[in-house]
């Protein structure tokens, strides 16, 4: 049996999404920035589905940008905002379980006399607000602070967030990548400066971000060289990209409430289950502040690149925090932010769900899973 | 980054050779890496200056497990200087390779590995030392 648990890393795109790409490949293949009959037609459709795209958002049209990637908005909101508005302060806030490519683009900066603080957060993952608040000075120029974690899956109250932070005079951008279906983007209500999506992590196309920026603050293009996006990210426009974003994002937000319902339920049933069959086991995150679709889960004793090892080889696919896994051999910097235990951060494994998970799926998963963790104890010098 | 474990690997991480702790062991080591955060422990029979019986256990990754059980496979029946001088490259080579990030498990174990002779020949020393006084004291 093969089963998908990782799709906070990517999701599976839908057929219809791919077929509507499809057109656009083979069809309407027309450069949208030509002025004949054909690049007129891709044109308007372009603009017809980020018309689509700005209203579910409820946000201006014109303030949408996309992009290569997530990576590239976040890159190109945070640098493109700092070189831009040098002259309004100096200082940016990051929180310290941001992505690496918004804590990568902030560090850069500190080359170019930027000084960046890192917002700590709780136990569980949220931004200690007094902690924030004392942060933000006359100097801080910008503030960035994702929706939702992608390893652990909590959830920021934005709206608050980017009121203490505007209050102050400050911009305000969140990274929303993993947010979408779980919560509501609605950025007029949020009152957030810019945001940013990733069309791949809700069945849509990779290679397809989306930064939406308030087009009355100053900001310096990334990659220039081209009157695309009123030259604020040049390039010729990812047509099929952009309509299979549109596309994705549209059958995300349909049947919303009970989408969210059905993996919610399956979700609590999944950890239900590993709790009746495995002993020590322990939830990272928050219980209440947290993506639906998140699963978060420490194996004391074990190691995670073990547990994921042993599940791949039985088709299940997971993902783990443990040093074992990463390039570079560090813990997940995010769950060191919670302060986990330092004999506990190998230990960890992020089971994601989506839509397209099924209850045969999740009772596969838990009897592997116990068979597993069971293995690995049974010579794990941790008891 | 895909690891791309071979097969061998695999199966020396899934099913493991001479997993657990041997009882009445003439002795024990316990290594960790500080950067990864893995541990091993090993306990060894000796006979006749050879090793008889080596058991391990593992909290670490599927390459941590998979480089002691092959390498645990290799020495037993080694004479303890041979056992000491092991190359962790062999194991990579057994192994048919490791993924670059996962080499240094394959030195972790050969360093488990002298550790525990070590401490063998570190207990051996101290009885005959012991010995020695004994002998030293019946005499007076």
């Amino acid at each position: 049996m093969q089963v998908y648990l990782d799709n906070a890393a990517t999701t599976k795109m839908d057929k219809t999404v791919a077929d509507i790409m499809q057109t656009y490949f083979l069809d309407k293949f027309a450069n949208p920035s030509s002025i004949h009959h054909q690049g007129e037609e891709v044109y308007n459709d372009v603009e017809e589905d980020k018309d689509k795209v700005a209203k579910i958002l409820n946000a201006n049209p014109k303030n949408l940008i996309f992009t290569g990637s997530a990576s590239e908005a976040n890159n190109f909101i945070i640098k493109g905002i700092a070189r831009a508005n040098k002259d309004k302060g100096k200082h940016i806030i990051v929180s310290e379980i941001e992505h690496p490519c918004v804590l990568g683009p902030a560090k850069e900066l500190v080359k170019e006399g930027f000084k960046i603080s890192y917002a700590p957060v709780d136990k569980k993952g949220r931004i200690k607000m007094s902690e924030l608040e004392k942060m933000i000075s006359d100097d801080t120029l910008l503030v960035s602070i994702m929706t939702a974690n992608n390893e652990v899956g909590t959830i920021q109250d934005i709206k608050k967030i980017a009121r203490l932070v505007k209050k102050s005079g400050a911009y305000f951008h969140t990274d929303a990548v993993q947010a979408v279906p779980y919560l509501e983007i609605d950025i007029k209500d949020l009152g957030v400066d810019f945001l940013t999506l990733s069309s791949h992590k809700f069945h849509g196309p990779k290679g397809v971000g989306m930064a939406y920026i308030d087009r009355s603050v100053k900001i310096n293009p990334l990659i220039s060289g081209g009157e695309q996006n009123d030259g604020l990210r040049a390039g010729t426009l990812d047509v099929a990209g952009i309509i299979g974003f549109s596309k994705a994002l549209e059958l995300a937000y349909r049947n919303r409430d009970k989408k969210i319902a059905k993996i919610k339920e399956l979700r609590d049933y999944f950890l239900n289950e590993i709790n009746k069959n495995i002993k020590d086991v322990h939830l990272n995150g928050h219980e209440k502040f947290r993506l639906e679709n998140n699963i978060n889960l420490r194996f004391n004793g074990v190691e995670g690149e073990a547990i994921l090892m042993d599940l791949s080889n039985q088709g299940i696919c997971v993902s783990t925090g443990s040093a074992c896994s990463a390039k570079n051999l560090r813990t997940s910097y995010v769950l060191q932010a919670l302060k986990i235990d330092s004999k506990y951060l190998n230990s960890n494994v992020r089971f994601s769900l989506s839509k397209n998970t099924t209850k045969a799926e999740l009772d596969y998963t838990v009897k592997r899973l116990t068979e597993t963790v069971k293995r690995l104890r049974s010579f794990s010098p941790i008891k | 980054m895909a690891l791309n474990y071979t097969k061998k690997t695999l199966n020396h991480f899934l099913k493991p050779k001479n997993i657990g702790e041997i009882k009445n062991a003439d002795a024990y080591a316990e290594i960790g890496n500080m950067v990864c955060g893995d541990q091993l422990n090993f306990t060894i029979k000796v006979e006749k200056g050879k090793i008889k019986d080596i058991k391990f256990l593992s909290f670490g990754c599927a390459s941590n497990i998979a480089t002691a059980s092959i390498m645990t496979e290799k020495v037993k029946g080694m004479s303890l200087e041979e056992a000491r001088n092991y190359d962790w490259n062999k194991i990579v080579s057994d192994l048919g390779g490791l993924p670059q990030q996962k080499v240094h498990c394959s030195i972790m174990a050969v360093d488990g590995l002298k550790k525990v002779i070590n401490n063998y020949e570190d207990k051996k020393g101290a009885k005959k030392e012991l010995k020695k006084d004994v002998k030293k004291k019946n005499i007076k």
